[in-house]
């Protein structure tokens, strides 16, 4: 799950060494916090946070069998 | 990455030797100069050959395969990827087992990762594609639906008299059914709302 947000962020950004996941793992939940380069923030939530939506989408796919609610916050 | 070294009296000349090794295309490859050629006494003492190294850049397609391929791993499904490309498109077809997950309700996964990948492929360069991925046939059997949706729906304004709104659909779903009914002069269609909520509406002619 955490490979997937680097992949995808990685692929998005202009500063893919900047990019920066962090996982950490609750009782009923997951969260995944996503930090990039100052400059590439637009790049990972878009306009109205198309982006953003999208990542989250994904990962909630990837993750529909663990049961447990995942959250991605790009800080 | 494809590469090799190749050597001649001038840098242009290396260059032709490298791409006839390749089969490649100047447009396609990336050049770095080793070594600028040097005349020497006599044209023999001392001379120097160039020295060029070409590199293959990979196309839009493949790279865009290759992310795909990534993604659907770190999700732990396993896809086999297949690539069609031509100078405006990209077309990537995924199949493999459990590949609903990659689809979600109404294709709403297959549509994020469909926008990701072409944001990501489009990043950098002049270059760009659009790009569609569609797993194991969904999207050409949703195309189908619509359009025998659009049919249904049509004949009921018809019979009704009256208009029929359709439920909020993205551009190219709206295309889709835009397309389907442009031959039917009983009725027309037009779109309304914003998106993401803009949908078809299907009005009987007078």
């Amino acid at each position: 799950m955490k490979e997937l947000v680097e992949i995808l962020a990685k692929a998005l950004v202009d500063k893919p060494e900047a990019v920066e996941v962090k996982l950490t793992e609750k009782e009923k939940s997951i969260v995944i916090e996503l930090r990039v380069a100052a400059e590439d923030v637009g790049k990972v939530i878009g306009k109205h946070g198309r982006i953003a939506r999208a990542i989250r989408q994904v990962v909630k796919a990837a993750a529909a069998h663990s049961r447990k609610k995942i959250v991605v916050e790009i800080l | 990455m494809k590469e090799v070294v190749k050597s001649g009296k001038s840098v242009e000349e290396a260059v032709k030797l490298a791409l006839a090794d390749l089969g490649a295309a100047v447009s396609d490859v990336s050049v770095e100069v080793l070594s600028e050629p040097a005349k020497g006494l006599f044209g023999i003492l001392g001379a120097k050959p160039a020295v060029v190294k070409v590199t293959v850049k990979d196309s839009l397609g493949e790279r865009a395969g290759v992310l795909v391929k990534k993604i659907i791993t770190s999700m732990g499904l396993d896809g086999n990827v297949v690539v069609h490309e031509n100078e405006r498109r990209i077309e990537i077809e995924i199949n493999g087992d459990r590949m609903g997950a990659l689809i979600g309700r109404r294709g709403e996964t297959l549509n994020a990762l469909q926008y990701l990948v072409g944001l990501a492929v489009n990043r950098s360069e002049g270059e760009r594609k659009r790009v569609q991925i569609d797993v194991g046939g969904y999207r050409k059997k949703r195309d189908e639906t619509l359009r025998e949706l659009a049919m249904k729906l049509a004949d009921k304004a018809k019979q009704r008299g009256r208009s029929v709104a359709l439920e909020p659909m993205n551009p190219h779903e709206r295309r889709v059914i835009h397309m389907a009914l442009k031959s039917r002069n009983d009725i027309y269609t037009f779109s309304e709302g914003e998106e993401p909520f803009r949908k078809i509406v299907i009005s009987p002619r007078k």
